[in-house]
């Protein structure tokens, strides 16, 4: 068992846990505007990080701006046309595959 | 899977299939079991297929076959599952990067919550659909107007979700592995548009919304010169207090609140 292992396990059993909670509890334990509103933004600020990491992240450490980034607005524009989910994709991926093949 | 929100889909996969059989007078007020188990199927293919997506990061970001088609029939939340390999991909130690997608994962809790009341399963047969508590099964069982179809809605998004999610990771790690090097074909860039667009109807919804994302992107991009990799993810987190501080209260509440209608309207 190597560490991706143990991380793709310990996920599993940490989302798991999340879910039955939910299904568990009752509901006045959890349902208070403090942590509703936690809940609410978090994905946000997560998912925006995520966003900007993977597209600027460069190894370790570093950050770049590659074609990465243009396959990212290609992605926008879809998103913006309102896209379906797999075109945002295949286009953010042709798009940055494109601007390599040039570069 | 958090990979949209389902409103608009039930009317695609509507108008795509056959009308059904008009509800009987016995069923008045209350959707036939067919048009149920339409909109559901519907969810579950349209969503379902993008695990597609998630097999070719799993393979971008360097894990096995295997170890992507595990995340896939284990985790089954898609967020949490991109979030993970995104992290491993960049080196995070296995902690931080299983603690950013667990944040990723509290949202279903809180689904947990209003379906434990919609449903009211028996005890029995909470642990087998708390695998299945997602976006999708969530928005497809909390629009139905009676228990009888919450629980179809529900059971069969739920099951056609996780074997189409599943089958497509199987075949998008497959093929991306048949390709050999993933950022030669762009592939990398797969994760980061997967977020944008799981981001994107969240911006729509307001001020507070884009003023996170805004703040969680800069504090993340800052930190990664500075602390371990993984960590930056984390640190993005101090965008939410930072906005509920500093932003104008009301201006997260009509937005929380506007969500809570629709949830309930629907």
């Amino acid at each position: 068992m190597n560490a991706t292992w143990w991380a793709i396990l310990g996920t599993a059993a940490g989302c798991y846990g999340l879910k039955l909670l939910g299904l568990s509890v009752p509901t006045g334990l959890l349902d208070r505007p403090a942590v509703r509103t936690f809940a609410a933004l978090a994905p946000v600020a997560l998912l925006a990080a995520l966003t900007a990491l993977q597209t600027f992240g460069q190894g370790a450490h570093g950050l770049t701006l590659d074609a990465r980034a243009a396959g990212l607005a290609a992605a926008g524009v879809a998103i913006w046309r309102r896209a379906p989910f797999l075109l945002v994709v295949v286009l953010a991926v042709a798009v940055t595959a494109l601007v390599r093949a040039l570069a | 899977m958090n990979l949209m929100t389902a409103p608009s889909r039930p009317t695609a996969a509507t108008a795509a299939s056959p009308p059904a059989a008009p509800p009987g007078p016995a069923q008045a007020g209350a959707r036939s079991d067919r048009a149920v188990i339409r909109d559901s199927l519907g969810i579950g293919v349209a969503v379902g297929v993008s695990g597609v997506a998630f097999g070719v990061a799993g393979t971008a970001a360097h894990l096995t076959v295997w170890q992507t088609c595990a995340l896939s029939l284990l985790v089954f939340t898609g967020a949490s599952q991109f979030a993970l390999v995104a992290a491993l991909a960049a080196g995070a130690a296995p902690l931080a990067a299983v603690v950013g997608a667990l944040f990723l994962g509290v949202r279903n809790s809180f689904y947990g919550l209003r379906l434990a009341e919609r449903l009211a399963l028996p005890g029995w047969l909470r642990p087998l659909a708390a695998q299945a508590v997602i976006d999708e099964t969530t928005a497809v069982s909390l629009v139905q107007p009676d228990r009888r179809s919450a629980r179809l809605g529900f059971a069969v998004t739920g099951i056609s979700l996780y074997l189409i999610w599943n089958a497509t990771t199987l075949a998008g790690a497959l093929g991306a592995n048949a390709l050999g090097d993933p950022s030669r074909y762009g592939l990398d860039v797969a994760g980061p548009a997967v977020f944008l667009a799981l981001l994107a109807p969240r911006l729509r919804e307001g001020g507070a919304e884009r003023a996170t994302a805004l703040i969680g992107a800069v504090l993340a991009l800052a930190a990664v010169p500075l602390v371990p990799a993984g960590v930056p993810v984390l640190i993005a987190l101090a965008a939410v207090p930072a906005v509920l501080l500093l932003g104008p209260r009301r201006r997260v509440a009509p937005s929380q609140q506007r969500e809570e209608e629709e949830e309930d309207g629907r």
